[in-house]
């Protein structure tokens, strides 16, 4: 009997790891994946302090990344290294809300799409921090301290741009219209991120949804700016179903990995 | 030199200090974690290991690193990043190599702690008072302050004005922002509080 008993829960435990490995996969993807577009503002930013800030951003989200892989790597049951999953994966293979991989556009447009996902981040790193998991509990509660100072900055920018020239502030409506579609990808569960949820491990993004809706309608009021109506759609990020810029993206951040391999820098 | 630039400090800046370092349980509790080890000759021998990019500050008044413990003769000395980014980690580690092996100790593991999350709290007196007289202004103290960085009156490190005013969120590195000080007009790196 008590043999009988053992064996559902071996297998289970081994289930329950693969799944946490492919949610910190997803996890580890979004936050490498803007960090890689955030490097693109580095020597192009508006002005110098900017292009600090931003650098400095993208190498938190990139440190993030990588404490998230390397976690997948003690996870995984095939040796694989933190640097394979970042530059042996092919496009299909990364499971990143789309998001996160929308070219940077202009600085409105980046400032915008910070403004959302640090939003979003404000919320769900708390309640990562609550996750059975120790380590992604620890890795959230270093994210959390960090995106206080990306929210406070993404949100002062939201506010003198939406509410500064006649240009800026169109720029601003037009980057928030273009990527509105795009922001329902971050509330969704699927039955893996279900089934972590039920274990105490993963967080259910569907209920944030109705806190960011609050939080971002008052900073675009704030900054004159308005909400558009849901009437449009993109997801497939946590499926491998990506945008074409994906691909241009891990062409670029994998080339030297792939034609040198094993090489360090 | 040190003469010359401690004279250049707010004079009370000590005091406040140690007055903030009673209320700041993080900091006692590493300072006890040290001197309850018995590993003391470790702990010393790493106060040689400096911060990279702030070469006068060590690892330990930084609160870099957390903890020395031995199993089956092998040393384990964990050391935790300050932020998720810090491109520093890789050469603290590589640094802290370097130090055992000098000493002749080659049986040890360098471990990244993740958790607790480390905190400006974790910073030595000694420490700030360092980075002070580097010309960066050391944070303030979490118990009672304010989270995020001011916008204006961080105390510049050079003339002593609260006549300051944050000119951006981000500086040299993540861990610091950048003021400007409205009298001596100089510009300045101040530790952000996190």
């Amino acid at each position: 009997m008590s043999e009988i008993l053992k064996k559902p829960e071996a297998v289970n435990l081994a289930d329950l790891k693969a799944a946490t490995l492919d949610y910190t996969l997803r996890l580890a993807d979004d936050s490498l994946i803007l960090g890689h577009r955030l490097t693109e503002w580095t020597s192009n930013g508006p002005f110098l302090e900017e292009d600090i800030a931003m650098s400095n951003v993208a190498l938190d989200y990139i440190g993030r990344a990588r404490m998230y892989y390397g976690y997948a790597a003690e996870l995984s049951v095939d040796g694989k290294m933190e640097d394979d999953f970042a530059f042996l994966r092919d496009e299909r293979e990364f499971r990143n809300l789309l998001i996160n991989e929308l070219p940077r556009g202009d600085f409105a447009y980046s400032m915008v799409r910070q403004l959302f996902i640090d939003v979003f981040n404000s919320l769900y790193l708390p309640k990562l921090m609550q996750s059975n998991d120790q380590t992604l509990a620890a890795i959230a509660a270093k994210g959390i301290k960090e995106t206080q100072y990306h929210l406070r900055r993404s949100r002062d920018w939201t506010l003198r741009l939406g509410d500064g020239t006649e240009e800026s502030h169109e720029r601003m409506q037009k980057a928030i219209n273009s990527l509105w579609g795009y922001t329902h990808e971050l509330f969704e569960l699927d039955s893996l991120e279900q089934q972590l949820t039920d274990e105490g491990i993963g967080v259910d993004s569907t209920l944030l949804r109705a806190e960011w809706l609050t939080q971002i309608e008052s900073i675009l009021s704030d900054a004159t700016l308005s909400r558009p109506e849901d009437d449009w759609v993109v997801k497939g990020g946590r499926t491998g179903y990506h945008t074409e810029n994906l691909g241009h993206l891990l062409t670029e951040m994998q080339f030297l990995h792939r034609s040198n391999s094993g090489c360090e820098w | 030199m040190s003469i010359v630039t401690s004279q250049k400090a707010p004079a009370d800046t000590t005091a406040n200090l140690t007055l903030e370092v009673k209320q700041n349980t993080v900091w006692v509790e590493r300072l006890h974690r040290r001197h309850q080890s018995e590993h003391a000759e470790i702990w010393d021998l790493l106060d040689e290991v400096k911060d990279p990019e702030i070469p006068v500050v060590s690892i330990w008044d930084l609160g870099i690193l957390c903890d020395v413990s031995v199993e089956s003769e092998r040393y384990t000395i964990s050391i935790t990043p300050t932020y998720s980014g810090c491109p520093a980690m890789d050469t603290i580690r590589d640094d802290v190599s370097a130090a055992l092996c000098r000493a002749g100790i080659e049986n040890f593991t360098v471990k990244m702690q993740l958790a607790p999350a480390w905190t400006t709290d974790a910073m030595s007196p000694l420490g700030r008072q360092q980075l002070l007289e580097y010309g960066i202004a050391p944070p303030g103290n979490k118990v009672g302050g304010c989270l995020l960085t001011p916008e204006a009156g961080i105390r510049c490190p050079r003339c002593g004005s609260e006549q300051t005013e944050r000119i951006s969120e981000f500086a040299s590195t993540a861990c610091k922002a950048l003021f400007k000080c409205s009298d001596c007009l100089e510009p300045f790196d101040y530790f952000k509080q996190i």
